[in-house]
């Protein structure tokens, strides 16, 4: 966001700004310069301009045609076909419903969680380094392999959280977790939640400590106690941070298949499924008309979620 | 400070923290333990809690029965190549972005943000089919090269934030000197950026060593797989055996952890960097 504000306010040399020691020698020689910068730029432009875009745009494409890998010779145009066949399929409303289910029901506790744990971690104590590379640690694991392990641990036979509860007293008999659709998506959350501490963990302490000691002191001399402090000073110095971690996170755990392929492989009879673990069905099947329709549809939510949420937070700040 | 910390405060500070590591550290704790059970002492009551008597025979059949070195060595070779790789061509393009002002700046950024935030899954067949013309389809090179535009977007991002808090008069001075831009991008600045540009590394590395569904679509001999792919094959299986599964899972998790751990200093700061003042 912030990231394109910088470059935009309109300088009109831009070859002044970098640096002001050697004006004279930059400007001869701005044309060789630009082809000297391009030459930095090209790798990276040509990767992501062949592989990444390229690929996007044709599929985009797709969304309007009747594609399917088992029969390339026939992918006719067929205009909004594919959008009315799906549509047309109750599960989509469904798979939409689970889909804000997933993302409300992991962001809110990761939030917290992440929150309450930056507030523990944001004083200096001995061992924290340790403790945040420990802490840290499903960082380094995909969320593939997270769903694999969760779907052990839920296992409704043999898994270690059944036995744990057991020997809590909580439960009987065991629990079919990922055999029962409320409780499988009550687990897939709950598997991600995990997973996704770490994340809010991480830019909430980075934004705590940005937080003046200062200002901290100074409350306290005040007489504010650590609630106030915390409501009145911490959290509105670091809201920006929060409210855009919120959003980057909203965006990515949408789009985020991955545990639930591991765990359920969206079962049990499709009802663990997010739009975009759904996806992978059609894309499995080859059919990759579909597929992208429902991607598009994907990207139209995203953005559209994205630009209210913006608008409604500078309603806000106008106020 | 006036609130030194009282002795109750103390006390329920560690206990939570103390939780929340446990909590984080039991689903790793449990595969380890399975992992080493006796394959008949997995699906057994009562669930024990360690292994008894303790067994490699997991870790064996994996290597015996599956090919699971050869899919080590080939997500190994793949990583690592496209994680330098992506490393070194996003260490120049952050460069240019870090250091100079231009008109299209804010939009290649932004095209770069982008990429991170469309489901892939959009792109998966025009790709498959641009990798068939290409004649790169089930090789390991074509893997390479996507995984390399995998990396860029955001590596180039979190390196950028380091080359910014690097003063550029030290370049400045290397060019004075007579260096060309290239040469003290290389000579000075690199070596001043290592720890930044170790944890970039890492987390290329770490991001191609996990990669699932590209890797799904373009590898279909056993001997080209890599280990997602691999796995990707033991959980489609109607039954699932677990001692094995467990097994394969910790030799995924166990390298990617430890450089983690290794760098995570440097990860944390290089994620945030861009965040926080973004």
């Amino acid at each position: 966001m912030a990231v394109t504000d910088r470059a935009s306010p309109p300088s009109q040399r831009p070859a002044e700004r970098s640096s002001p020691a050697l004006p004279r020698r930059k400007r001869q020689f701005t044309v060789r310069r630009g082809l000297g910068l391009l030459g930095f730029l090209a790798p990276a432009l040509v990767f992501v301009a062949i592989f990444t875009y390229y690929p996007l745009v044709r599929g985009s494409e797709m969304a309007f045609k009747q594609w399917n890998l088992y029969d390339l010779r026939h992918t006719p145009f067929v205009g909004l076909a594919n959008f009315k066949t799906l549509l047309a399929n109750p599960t989509f409303y469904t798979v939409l419903v689970h889909s804000v289910v997933w993302v409300v029901g992991s962001i809110v506790p990761q939030l917290l969680i992440g929150f309450g744990l930056a507030l523990l971690l944001r004083r200096r104590f001995r061992f924290r380094g340790l403790y945040q590379a420990l802490v840290f640690f499903p960082w380094a694991v995909s969320g593939f392999l997270i769903g694999i392990l969760f779907r052990w641990m839920f296992n409704g036979e043999f898994g270690v959280f059944n036995d744990l509860l057991r020997k809590a007293g909580l439960i009987d008999t065991n629990i079919a977790w990922l055999a029962d659709p409320t409780l499988a998506m009550f687990s897939v959350i709950v598997a991600n939640v995990w997973y996704g501490v770490t994340f809010f963990t991480i830019m909430i302490l980075a934004a705590l400590q940005s937080v003046p000691d200062e200002m901290l002191e100074a409350a306290a001399l005040d007489g504010a106690n650590k609630v106030r402090t915390l409501f009145h000073i911490m959290i509105p110095f670091i809201r920006t941070t929060l409210l855009l971690t919120v959003l980057l996170r909203v965006i990515w755990v949408f789009n985020f298949p991955e545990i639930i392929y591991g765990m359920t492989g969206g079962g049990p009879a499709e009802q663990t499924h997010i739009v975009t673990s759904w996806m992978i069905n059609f894309t499995q099947a080859g059919d990759y008309g579909l597929a992208s329709a429902l991607g598009l549809i994907v990207v139209a939510v995203l953005v559209l979620f994205t630009t209210f949420y913006l608008l409604a937070l500078r309603d806000r700040d106008a106020r | 400070m006036i609130d030194k910390t009282t002795l109750p405060g103390r006390v329920v500070r560690v206990a939570l923290l103390a939780l929340w590591m446990v909590i984080t550290l039991f689903p790793l704790y449990w595969i380890l333990v399975t992992s080493f059970k006796e394959p008949g002492a997995i699906a057994a009551f009562p669930l024990r809690y360690l292994p008894h008597p303790w067994s490699l025979e997991n870790y064996t059949s994996l290597f015996s029965k599956a090919q699971f070195g050869v899919y080590m060595g080939n997500s190994l070779l793949v990583s690592i190549t496209a994680a330098a790789a992506g490393t070194l061509i996003s260490l120049l393009s952050a460069y240019v972005l870090a250091r100079f002002e231009f008109r299209a700046k804010g939009a290649l950024l932004l095209a770069f943000l982008v990429t991170q935030m469309i489901p892939a899954f959009i792109a998966l067949g025009p790709l498959y089919l641009l990798m068939v013309n290409l004649q790169l389809v089930d090789r390991k090179g074509g893997l390479v090269l996507l995984y390399i535009a995998m990396c860029i977007p955001f590596c180039t991002i979190m390196l950028r934030g380091f080359f910014e808090n690097v003063p550029d008069a030290l370049e400045e001075a290397a060019m004075v000197d007579g260096c060309s831009r290239l040469t003290a991008l290389f000579r000075v600045i690199v070596p001043v950026m290592t720890p930044g540009i170790m944890a970039a590394f890492i987390f290329n590395f770490v991001n191609c060593w996990n990669e699932l569904f590209l890797s799904v679509t373009l590898m279909n001999s056993d001997s080209n797989k890599t280990i997602p792919t691999a796995l990707n094959g033991f959980i489609s299986s109607f039954n699932i055996e677990w001692g094995p599964m467990a097994a394969a899972s910790v030799l995924t998790i166990v390298p990617t952890m430890v450089m983690f751990a290794l760098a995570s200093r440097w990860i944390v700061q290089g994620l945030t960097s861009g965040a926080v003042k973004g």
